[in-house]
């Protein structure tokens, strides 16, 4: 097979196209990669755009900058975005640089499928773009208040923006989609000779199981979302009461996505963090295959466990309770991975490089956001939580060092890799603690403004809550700044910097450092033997 | 191409089709669930605890009004976008003693041309109230038509139980008149989640 597949590689196509053909018509597993995390780093900006915007209104009481249409609108976009437009296009941006290197195959098993989930998303952010655009304009409707659940019957009411988002999320799934058939294919059927599913990677196993997970839930929200939209303009009554529909029937819709969906975002992370552990504590991943078993438990009790999100619809005590048990169950799972990475570094000798610093605080952090989960699951406390900024501070807490912050040690962890140059080190370590540290002067405080009673989603407040709300938009605008930095980082070493080795950390494991850093633009065309 | 690459692509293209059909599959299950999700509230009653048993049990009329307690009830009044009447209450908000009957009024004027009929859905907030405040003589009983720019009164005669669980101190009502056609009536008892058939909006 392998000197076949050379005389193939050599016959077509021997080294990178130029121009902008290279990157629209690409099916090279490395230039998509490329342009996925690119993609990803433009969202987090706007994503970022909006949140500050948020708290700069919550900055002071009363209302200041946006009216509530316009806030609950950022909002919106602010979930939306940063869900779809940043953490999934950039994990899948690892996914498609890394999987293939890993597993020692030429490419994805599927690379016009590839370019066609790539190309798929801006069109999707043009989309979600012009929902927030139209309402500007006369005979636009309202703004998308509902928040990124849009739950009907509100969701109903609102004007065309509407009808924009239900096709950005439409376009959004079928990309991701795409990308998770070809990443499980190409996990399935091209990894090298000798690799056995139980000596794949962790990363690899984390995108398989999150690739399951994206096939079974997003076509079920994109069945929701399409019935939103039959309701909205086919006179269907899905949801509405008064035709014999339930609104309630689209939020289990919904949340059977949604919350798989949080494991989505969490998994490739995971995935990352088994990696950048073990070479920075030159030890090998404590408890391979109870990572792998705990992480499919995850996702298997992850699919049953959605209705957690709506204790307060008023759901029978059997139904609650189950929900409850369920949810609370996904602790210990997740509890192990927590338990196996610190054994890991346990006794290690370890270092604290950017990834290194990135991965220690989430296993402090994530950790956390954990533990108010825990609080959140328990029924008669989480009536009391429901829709108040604890549960802001809870999510945040999860996700982003849960998904982001596994996505930045990924980052730093490969760029030498990808761009034959060592990142700055010092700036690593700058761009670490700015964004750790803005990050918790910004969430911690809103666990105590939910506790007291402060509900989420509301662009004005009671004046009691002015303290907290001002250490916390303090901490945003630290927060958000600082991934100027990041910017300023990934430039300066795509441009240059001191030249990384093949092994580019020395307690690296893995196929992809057997490769030069950066690898040619066709890697592994005679696949390596795995002993 | 040698026999190991038409191999590997014949395999790929099996993968492929066989994960393109658990993805349509999920695309059925989402509508799949709007039949299975009513008949599974309807077999296991796990949809709403508002619609458990205690709610067809009959609310024994209290003896004594009981003269010591004070419940505050508010009105709340909603209209279907099908239906082009105006509904509003008189009463907002009234302070009643449990076991007393109160009688209050609502308004309702149809903003159109034609004759129109519509019903109100009443319901209870915090549900945990529902079986404890009984409707003697109720508008939302029967179906009410208006001829065209017609102007109603529309009564309720009410009373809350002295059976009413100490801990709710105030209680909401709330009506959403619905548009319907002029020979079905809704069954109260069935709750609003039976299907029912209304006029769409045009």
């Amino acid at each position: 097979m392998s000197t076949t597949t050379l005389t193939h590689d050599e016959a077509h196509h021997h080294e990178a196209p130029k121009g902008w053909r290279r990157w629209l018509f690409s099916t090279n597993h490395k230039d998509i990669g490329t342009l996925y995390l690119l993609f990803a780093l433009i969202m987090l900006f706007v994503g970022g755009a909006s949140a500050m915007l948020i708290r700069m209104e919550l900055f002071q009481p009363g209302i200041q900058l946006l009216d509530p249409d316009l806030y609950n609108n950022l909002v919106t976009n602010h979930a939306l975005i940063m869900i779809f437009g940043a953490v999934m296009p950039a994990a899948a941006g690892l996914a498609n640089w890394m999987i293939p290197m890993m597993i020692g195959a030429p490419d994805m098993a599927l690379p016009r499928m590839n370019n066609l989930s790539f190309w798929i998303l801006p069109a999707a952010a043009t989309m979600l773009l012009l929902s927030f655009v139209v309402p500007f304009f006369p005979g636009g409707g309202t703004q998308i208040n509902t928040g990124w659940t849009i739950y009907p019957p509100l969701s109903v009411q609102v004007g065309m923006s509407m009808d924009f988002l239900i096709f950005a999320i439409h376009l959004l799934g079928i990309s991701s989609v795409l990308a998770s058939i070809n990443i499980i294919v190409t996990l399935l059927n091209m990894r090298a000779p000798g690799m056995k599913m139980l000596k794949m990677p962790m990363f690899c196993w984390t995108w398989l199981v999150t690739a399951f997970l994206l096939i079974l839930v997003v076509p079920v929200l994109a069945g929701g979302v399409t019935m939103l939209l039959f309701d909205r303009h086919f006179g269907t009554s899905f949801f509405d009461a008064a035709g014999g529909g339930d609104p309630v029937l689209f939020q289990h819709l919904f949340w059977f996505f949604g919350h798989p969906e949080v494991y989505i975002l969490l998994l490739p992370s995971i995935g990352v963090l088994s990696h950048v552990i073990p070479a920075f504590s030159r030890k090998p991943l404590f408890g391979y295959n109870s990572m792998v078993g705990a992480m499919i438990a995850v996702a298997t009790i992850g699919m049953v466990v959605w209705a957690h999100h709506q204790y307060t619809i008023g759901m029978s005590l059997g139904a609650v309770t189950y929900f409850m048990i369920g949810t609370i169950l996904i602790s210990i799972p997740v509890g192990l991975m927590i338990f196996n990475f610190i054994a890991t570094m346990w006794r290690g000798a370890m270092t604290f490089e950017t990834p290194m610093l990135f991965a220690v605080g989430i296993v402090l952090m994530f950790t956390f956001g954990g533990l108010s989960g825990v609080m959140l699951a328990v029924v008669p406390a989480d009536m009391q939580y429901h829709d108040s900024m604890f549960v802001v501070a809870h999510f945040h807490y999860v996700l982003m060092p849960g998904a982001v912050f596994g996505l930045f040690a990924g980052v730093f962890y490969w760029l030498p890799k990808w761009t034959g140059h060592m990142y700055d080190e010092k700036l690593g370590k700058l761009f670490f603690w700015t964004n750790v540290i803005g990050f918790n002067i910004t969430f911690f405080p809103q666990h105590f403004l939910g506790l007291a009673g402060m509900p989420r989603r509301i662009v004005d407040y009671n004046v009691m809550f002015t303290e907290f709300n001002v250490i916390s938009s303090v901490g945003a605008m630290i927060f958000g700044l600082s991934h100027l930095l990041l910017l300023y980082i990934v430039i300066k070493t795509i441009r240059g910097g001191k030249k990384a080795e093949s092994r580019a950390w020395e307690g690296a494991k893995g196929l992809e450092w057997e490769l030069d850093s950066p690898p040619a633009f066709h890697t592994w065309t005679v696949a390596p033997q795995i002993k | 191409m040698s026999k190991a690459v038409t191999e590997n692509r014949s395999k790929n293209r099996r993968t492929t089709l066989l994960l393109s059909g658990v993805v349509v599959l999920m695309f059925g299950f989402g509508f799949a669930m709007v039949p299975l999700y009513n008949l599974f509230c309807q077999i296991t009653g796990t949809q709403s605890l508002s619609q458990r048993s205690e709610i067809g049990r009959v609310v024994a009329l209290s003896d004594g009004v009981d003269k010591s307690r004070w419940v505050t009830v508010k009105f709340d009044t909603t209209v279907h976008p099908n239906l082009p009447w105006a509904f509003n209450a008189l009463t907002h908000k009234m302070r009643v003693h449990p076991g007393e009957t109160y009688e209050v009024n609502f308004t309702a004027q149809n903003r159109s041309n034609e004759t129109v009929t519509g019903q109100a859905i009443p319901s209870v907030a915090p549900w945990q109230a529902t079986p404890y405040f009984s409707k003697m003589d109720c508008f939302c009983f029967n179906k009410q038509t208006l001829s065209g720019t017609e102007k109603a009164d529309m009564p309720l005669r009410f009373m809350v139980s002295t059976d009413l669980p100490e801990e709710i101190h105030s209680l909401t009502l709330s009506y959403s008149f619905m548009r319907l056609k002029e020979t079905e009536t809704i069954d109260e008892k069935q709750g609003i989640s039976k299907r029912i058939a209304v006029n769409g909006v045009e």
